[in-house]
């Protein structure tokens, strides 16, 4: 056990973990914010999607260790993410609910890194999975988000 | 029984409001003291309030919040919002004002049985939601006719205010509720007429999508109570396996694993973190007692099919379908062999289940399909009187049928009951995919034969699928009803028609997943109709059609995805189209799959789908439904697939259970039936999902030439 220092949406906080604990546990269970989700612990569906100095990471891969002296942006305090929200609501996006916040993480980052997706940009860069199969509405909400479909 | 006066006091909820509604039922006693709110931040010690209950679905506090208590499970169907809609139509409450849906307590006085499958809720309770709405209106309109010293009549109730025109008196539902709590509810309410209608059938955004997208939304195991701590349970992979003996010290040297033991169904490991209890189970030195089920696999399974299929139960016979089997010529005869497997329901949060035992009384947090049973099994494990046992529904990350057992929640309350601190349990996924309770893999052998005309003359369903109903007793006549559903309903009009059902005996559990036995049927009967349109050379609408003269409801939902799919018209160079109609859960679905084959890989670009549900109350949620069970059923028949080797699941995470994702998700096209108020009630949850896959393997057989007889769809 060690003591971890971590920026988590601009707050410092204090952590005492094993050094080999996920973020996703360190986040979920050591500082209760639970926006980000368990769904398969092997970076497979990205329900754990946390943005690390802005970019979107599994936080089921990312050892506690290995996030010193970085920036953990969860779903709790994604900046500007009102658009995407009020996108996401308009769309009637979620049903079970249980990924969409790694989604919304998720194509936050897209938004960053391609302000004016194409279908085929969302495609390739969107890997979370939804069992509920939203995807068709999530792309509709990330086209409104970013002001219209290209 | 408790008198009114008591039952108020007793069920006035944390947030100050009015609960009106078990009267309705004519079963009011006791139970009120379990009705609080389903947060996890309520407690036993929350003071009461105000707040005043019209039934048990309707509360109603001064400051004018409303609340619907709905007692069926939300897993992403709408449930919250349907049951809203139902009661707020009848309610006409202020809509801008807070109106709140959450998950009513576990109480079957109130409720009834309380478990949510079968695509049931909204059918289920229509009627009695309405009912329940208009009397709680009327009560508010008693109570306000009574204040203002005028007649009933007078009086009129919409946007949270009743008013009277005539002596022009007001007064909000909030300043009513108390005094309307006290009347009797009246037995015959009116209900809003057809025309009048606002709501239902038309639509309203869903109430539960701002706490979905924004994160702060509560599901089963994200229950966060003082002093927890996090468990995880080692099971036997083996089928019918189970514990032989343990040691704990290795996993006790993991840091923060604090106690290891036995429960009923494997070795529990409790640590101050999911982590080190995933970390000590790993380290956990155990092994298992395989009771003779090591060496179980796929092939063997399909040897144990093999044996049986021929020797099933009759559930159905019309006419001599041997007979006029044996007389058909050879080329207007056609047998083959369809097979799918089992399949696992892996939603998307993972099982798990938080559990208090303290001071006498058992809280439960669970995501459950079944919170009436949850609440049962725990009073049994915990020794307490079900009265003492209280079950918080939280937001389900998905459910598909797995979150009807009670598996993870009795596995909970044992370790609590050891523990004696507030315990959460989490599956991991690989507990999920490898840990049974799968849908039923099914082999059929399908014998059917033509007249001279092309048409369909005989058709033999011979079924050998493991039983899942006998888990709750004997089967009536031998027969499994969900491994025989679509099959022996099959609505085609073909003249001699044989059906039967043999039990395979296996250990595998199984369980309802997202539309049972329909989910494997309707690939079977509908694929098999291709066939025979194809051998008789008959277009699979036209044949359809033909097949289908004494079935206008079916006919209706055929033409329509036909029409809009353009069946028959060109398509672009390498695609082709697939159909496919299947009623189940009281609904009649039919879709036409757009597919190509690309790289060597099933490529579905479009789906039209058309509904009749009777009535869809809410058409935005039935189009959903139907996006999510095609998309459901997509994984099912382009991946899924549980395999058993040596016993066990060779299956374990989404890498080898993979699932659909955006890139391969079609566009989907929702057409709907809209009935009127009144007509019978059809299911949405479900009725998405069966004809998906036969669309597609009857597109892909286009294509290639060769039929689909096989889930998944696998190319040569």
């Amino acid at each position: 056990m060690a003591s971890y220092r971590l920026n988590v949406n601009g707050t410092v906080r204090e952590v005492e973990a094993t050094e080999d604990m996920p973020l996703l546990w360190v986040l979920r269970d050591l500082l209760g914010m639970t926006g980000t989700k368990y769904g398969c612990g092997v970076a497979q569906c990205r329900a754990c999607t946390v943005h690390l100095d802005g970019k979107a990471v599994p936080s089921c891969q990312i050892a506690v260790s290995d996030v010193a002296g970085k920036k953990v942006t969860t779903i709790e305090g994604l900046p500007q993410r009102e658009k995407l929200l009020e996108a996401w609501i308009a769309e009637e996006v979620p049903q079970c609910g249980y990924c969409q916040p790694g989604q919304i993480m998720a194509a936050a980052a897209l938004l960053a890194e391609v302000p004016s997706p194409t279908d085929e940009d969302i495609e390739r860069l969107m890997k979370n999975i939804c069992r509920c199969g939203t995807y068709n509405r999530i792309k509709l909400a990330i086209h409104r988000a970013a002001g219209g479909r290209r | 029984m408790i008198t009114r006066r008591g039952f108020l006091t007793v069920s006035a909820t944390a947030g100050g409001g009015l609960l009106l509604g078990f009267e309705l039922l004519g079963c009011s006693k006791k139970s009120a003291s379990t009705a609080a709110t389903s947060s996890p931040a309520s407690t036993a010690a929350t003071p009461p309030a105000a707040a005043a209950a019209l039934n048990a679905w309707i509360e109603i506090a001064p400051d004018d919040t409303v609340t619907f208590l709905v007692h069926e499970s939300e897993m992403g169907q709408g449930v919250l919002t349907s049951f809203a809609m139902i009661l707020g139509e009848e309610l006409r409450p202020d809509w801008k004002k807070g109106i709140r849906a959450e998950h009513a307590p576990a109480d079957k006085d109130k409720y009834g049985e309380q478990v949510t499958g079968g695509s049931s809720s909204v059918r289920g309770n229509f009627d009695r939601l309405r009912v329940a709405g208009a009397a709680a209106r009327e009560m508010l309109v008693a109570a306000a006719a009574t204040r203002f010293g005028v007649a009933a009549s007078d009086c009129t109730a919409d946007s949270g205010v009743v008013s009277c025109a005539r002596t022009r008196q007001s007064a909000r539902y909030g300043e009513l509720a108390a005094a309307a709590a006290a009347l009797e509810a009246p037995k015959e309410p009116a209900l809003t007429p057809p025309d009048k209608l606002r709501i239902i059938g038309k639509g309203m955004a869903r109430l539960d999508t701002p706490a979905k997208a924004n994160g702060t939304a509560i599901y089963g195991i994200d229950v966060r109570l003082p002093g927890m701590l996090y468990a995880q349970v080692a099971r036997c992979p083996v089928f019918g396996g189970k514990l032989a003996r343990f040691s704990a010290d290795k996993a006790k040297a993991v840091p923060g694993v604090r106690e290891v033991f036995a429960i009923p169904s494997g070795v529990a490991v409790v640590a101050d973190n999911s982590w080190a209890a995933m970390k000590g189970k790993e380290a956990l030195e155990v092994s298992w007692d395989e009771q003779g089920h090591g060496a179980l696999d796929s092939a063997h399974i399909r040897d144990l099919c093999m044996k049986v299929v021929k020797k099933g139960t009759v559930a159905r016979a019309d006419g001599d379908a041997g007979k006029a089997l044996a007389a058909a010529p050879r080329a207007r005869r056609v047998e083959a062999t369809y097979e799918v497997p089992f399949l696992a329901h892996a939603a998307m949060e993972p099982l798990g289940a938080t559990v208090r035992i303290a001071d006498g009384r058992c809280e439960v947090w669970a995501s459950t399909q079944a919170a009436g049973p949850s609440r049962e099994s725990a009073a049994k494990i915990s020794g307490l009187p079900i009265d003492k046992v209280q079950i918080h529904s939280t937001m389900l990350g998905g459910g598909f049928g797995r979150r009807a057992q009670t598996d993870f929640v009795e596995e909970a309350v044992h370790i609590a009951v050891q523990v004696k601190k507030p315990v959460q349990l989490l599956w991991r996924r690989e507990d999920d995919i490898t840990g049974g309770y799968y849908r039923p893999m099914s082999l059929a052998l399908m014998s059917g034969a033509l007249g001279a005309d092309g048409k369909p003359i005989a058709w033999q369903h011979q079924i050998a699928s493991p039983s899942l109903l006998k888990q709750f007793g004997p089967l009536a006549s031998g027969l499994d009803g969900s491994a025989l559903a679509v099959a022996k309903d099959m609505p085609y009009g073909i003249p001699a028609v044989h059906v039967t059902y043999a039990d395979p005996e296996l250990p595998v559990t199984l369980w309802f997943w997202r539309s049972v036995g329909a989910s494997a049927n309707a690939f079977v009967v509908e694929g098999f109709l291709d066939e025979l349109a194809q051998l008789g050379k008959q277009d699979p609408v036209a044949l359809r059609r033909a097949l289908l003269r004494d079935k206008p409801r079916h006919l209706r939902v055929l033409e329509l995805a036909a029409d809009k799919a353009g069946w028959g018209s060109p398509l672009a160079a390498g695609r082709a189209r697939g159909v496919s109609l299947v009623e189940s859960f009281g609904s009649v679905v039919a879709q036409v799959a757009e597919v190509s084959i690309e790289k060597k890989r099933v490529r579905v670009h479009k789906v039209v789908c058309a509904i009749d549900c009777g009535f869809a109350i809410n058409p935005d949620t039935v189009r959903a439904q139907m996006e999510s069970g095609i998309a459901y059923g997509l994984s099912a028949a382009l991946y899924g697939e549980i395999a058993i080797e040596k016993g066990r699941a060779a299956q374990d995470n989404f890498d080898s259970y993979p699932v659909m994702r955006m890139r391969d998700m079609p566009a989907v096209e929702t057409h709907i039936v809209q009935g009127k108020v009144g007509d019978k009630l059809g299911g949405v949850g479900e009725p998405g999902v069966p004809p998906i896959a036969p669309a597609v393997a009857s597109a892909v057989a286009r294509l290639t030439g060769k039929p689909i007889r096989r889930l998944p769809i696998r190319l040569g």
